[in-house]
């Protein structure tokens, strides 16, 4: 489908909405240019976009792949598409509104990162003087000092903490940032009055390192967001922000899409998006319907014929009246599906916040059993606190904190390198429980471009003149024909008559050949499978008959044989005719299939394979396609996906390659059985610590080296996520994962 | 003792001096785009015909 839709050229793109205006006259614009990537890629769009009129300045950023231009008034903005093409690199504009190099969130995160290593590095050098036996006044100073340093820093460092659990909290809900506040708030308070008495042990050291330890594990976090963000909306392509209106002057005008009403009027040209449901007045067409029903074979459009939003127009220029307001269109009603079906995601809790909710009434209950048991065991109220805040510090959930995120991290920075972009960790977790595998078939396990199988009879000088006058037309069977026989097409192209929706007429040496339908060619087509057939004719008498299929991808079979070593069956959800889905379902050895199914029964057929076999993963990249990615578990969108597709799917393959599919679901597997793993060694560690901490042997010096010590564990543990990884994992073995 | 006053003071100020850079470094973006900084070391400063071919190897 990318194909055909990129031969008929993009749509043209109106600019306003991305442009961002400076009070002083200058403009602003971004493009993503996802192919650059090397210094020679940014010498090649930079000096292109510097050597044309008005423009101030280009900047290049490699790591989100887009170019900032900063133009002044007399610049043609129209002009930078062209220029940046020129250069050699797809290009699109994105919304240049908010900087690109500006994540409010990422920059008070790395400063809190910042503040808190400052202050914790300093402090532990004061902390280590005072284990080495500083004397008491020495003592004394050194915790003013530390005390100086630690506030300031915990304040600041720890506000995203404290904000994250007030926030739960108002709702009377528990996450992982209510213990860790709870435990840096109390620590704090309890070295601060030690510090003012003169006391023994303060333990500014273990609170801010702990906050500097679970700042880098959030930081990271939000990176491996913040470029899977960028990487998918790198990959978007435009679905038209309005239309070309005809006015009854004769006159067009652009209309955007909220303020399309119907009865108006537009001109639809080759290789563009329908805009809303509509209905065709005039002109004809062969309409792509493979994003909206999963149908492979172009639908004629001829006057009266009603097109749904998202269908791009292959052929001629169409005359069409919006028939629904955009919000009542189809594309809105897949929307409104998408946004129905959240409720197994917004369900799915998250394994490091199901572990908080456990976690923390335990810690907190043993904390104070062990101050109200050494209270009655009259050590005085002091030391029965000094001993209960020693529990809460010894257990704060530094490892537990770090153990999940740490892997999703890794594991995204892997896939990541392999052409899969993961959306959020949670996804990595929902793909480790997945039972069964449902795919979409146009487009996803198909090329989505029919290849002519079967010629009958079989004579290469019929192949031949059907290849000459397929090459003459834009539709994809005529276009498979001249693709199979390339070097029949030559040099001098016959003229052909072009019939919407019937084929193509030439006459050649006074014979008049006719290639299109059997209707067209006079011939009797009694197969079930009729729509992917057609007829050569000469002088109206039908000569040929010629077969296609809509083939399976290179890697389709591999990726489904794969999955079934992983122990999930395959099942085939499409919205084409049955005797297409069963063959590609046959080609590429899936256990079952359903076919014919509208977009609000895939997600039916979700449902029923969930109550069957478990979590269902969905790969589609249709729009009808979105309500099931959305009703599934967990989804994947090839990077050809319709833009809905991809913002409903939790993983996008950017290499377009089946065969990350077994790949993402073997690293979520090995992700799972990882983060269970430094679940249990931070319940193992709790085990161990917790008694000596309610028995009051833990010193500050203990605490430091334990926490610090665990949380390492637990980040060389995520690091074996990386072993066996390479350069090019897939290259080497398609449709195989370690 | 008399040396801790002075030494402690050293110590904190050098760190806070890493931290404003550290800061200074953020704000002014040369954190946005890690890896075109890495890239653009390889580009020329000045376009080829501008540079003179016989300074091109200074160890000649």
């Amino acid at each position: 489908m990318t194909s055909l839709a990129a031969a008929a050229g993009p749509a043209p793109v109106e600019l306003d909405p991305f442009i961002a205006h400076a009070a002083d006259g200058t403009g602003e614009i971004c493009f993503a240019v996802p192919d650059a990537y090397c210094a020679a890629c940014i010498e090649a769009i930079e000096g292109e976009l510097r050597g044309t009129e008005g423009v101030l300045s280009a900047r290049v950023n490699l790591s989100q792949r887009r170019v900032l231009i900063r133009y002044g008034a007399h610049a043609d903005v129209t002009s930078f598409t062209r220029r940046i093409t020129r250069s050699g690199y797809r290009n699109f504009p994105v919304d240049a509104t908010v900087d690109p190099g500006h994540d409010a969130a990422l920059s008070e995160l790395v400063r809190a990162l910042a503040v808190s290593g400052f202050a914790a590095g300093n402090i532990m050098l004061f902390s280590v003087s005072v284990w080495a036996g500083a004397d008491e006044a020495t003592r004394a100073l050194f915790h003013w000092l530390s005390a100086l340093l630690a506030l300031p820093a915990i304040v600041y460092a720890g506000r995203p903490f404290f904000r994250s659990a007030w926030s739960a909290l108002r709702v009377g809900r528990t996450n992982m940032d209510v213990p860790i506040s709870i435990g840096v708030t109390l620590t704090t308070a309890l070295s601060l009055f030690e510090t003012i008495t003169g006391g023994e042990h303060a333990y500014f050291d273990a609170s801010t390192m702990l906050l500097f330890f679970l700042l880098a594990g959030r930081t990271l976090d939000h990176m491996m967001r913040k470029q899977a963000r960028s990487a998918v909306d790198n990959l978007a392509r435009l679905s038209p922000r309005g239309a070309y209106r005809l006015l009854d002057d004769g006159g067009q005008a652009f209309v955007r899409l909220a303020d399309i009403v119907p009865g108006m009027r537009f001109a639809l040209k080759a290789g563009e998006r329908v805009p809303v449901d509509a209905s065709v007045v005039a002109g004809s067409g062969q309409i792509d319907m493979a994003m909206v029903n999963g149908e492979s074979i172009p639908m004629a459009a001829l006057p009266g014929t009603s097109l749904p939003a998202g269908a791009i127009n292959l052929l001629g220029t169409l005359e069409i009246v919006a028939d629904r307001p955009a919000r009542d269109s189809f594309l809105a009603r897949m929307t409104a599906y998408v946004e129905a079906a959240e409720d197994t995601r917004t369900k799915y809790r998250r394994i490091a916040d199901r572990a908080a909710q456990l976690y923390a009434p335990v810690v907190h209950l043993t904390a104070a059993i062990t101050f109200l048991g050494w209270l009655a065991m009259g050590v005085g109220w002091h030391a029965a606190l000094l001993n209960a805040v020693a529990v809460l510090i010894i257990t704060c959930p530094c490892a537990l904190a770090l153990a999940v995120p740490i892997v999703h991290v890794v594991a995204a920075g892997r896939l990541f390198a392999n052409g899969v972009v993961m959306r959020e960790g949670s996804a990595l977790e929902r793909m480790g429980a997945v039972q069964v595998a449902a795919f979409d078939k146009t487009g996803t396990l198909t090329l989505g471009t029919p290849v002519l199988v079967r010629q009958d009879p079989e004579d290469p000088a019929l192949l031949a003149i059907a290849a000459r006058l397929g090459a003459q037309s834009n539709h994809p069977l005529s276009r498979a024909i001249a693709a199979a026989a390339q070097d029949a097409v030559g040099d001098n192209p016959l003229s052909v008559t072009e019939r919407p929706g019937l084929g193509v007429e030439a006459s050649v040496e006074g014979v008049v050949w006719r290639l299109g339908s059997a209707a067209f060619c006079g011939a009797e087509d009694s197969d079930a499978d009729s729509a992917s057939h057609v007829w050569l004719a000469r002088d109206a008498e039908p000569v040929a008959m010629f077969a296609f299929r809509d083939d399976a991808r290179g890697d389709a079979a591999a990726t489904v044989a794969g999955m079934a070593r992983l122990g999930v069956p395959v099942h085939i959800l499409s919205g084409d005719r049955p005797a297409a889905v069963a063959a590609v379902a046959d080609a590429v050895g899936a256990s079952s299939w359903s076919a014919g199914l509208a977009p609000e029964e895939k997600q039916a057929a979700i449902a029923r394979l969930r109550t069957e076999h478990g979590a269902v993963l969905m790969v589609g990249d249709g729009i009808n396609d979105a309500p099931a990615l959305r009703a599934a578990d967990v989804s994947i969108a090839p990077a050809s996906a319709a833009d809905i597709g991809r913002a409903a799917a939790d993983f996008v393959l950017t290499n377009d390659r089946l065969a990350g599919v077994p790949f993402v679901l073997s690293i979520a597997r090995r992700a799972d059985r990882l983060v269970r793993e430094n679940l249990g060694f931070a319940v193992a560690y709790n085990a161990v610590v917790l008694p000596l901490a309610i028995l009051g042997h833990v010193t500050p010096l203990v605490a430091a080296i334990a926490m610090s010590s665990s949380s390492v564990v637990v980040v060389v543990n995520a690091m074996r996520l990386r072993l066996g990884a390479g350069p090019s994992e897939l290259a080497a073995r398609p449709g195989d994962s370690p | 003792m008399s040396g801790l006053l002075i030494l402690i003071p050293c110590a904190i100020g050098l760190g806070a001096l890493a931290l404003i850079a550290f800061f200074w470094a953020l704000r002014s973006g040369q954190y946005n785009d890690l890896e075109g900084d890495g890239q653009r070391v390889l580009l020329n400063d000045e376009s080829l015909e501008k540079i003179d071919p016989r300074q091109s190897r200074p160890g000649a």
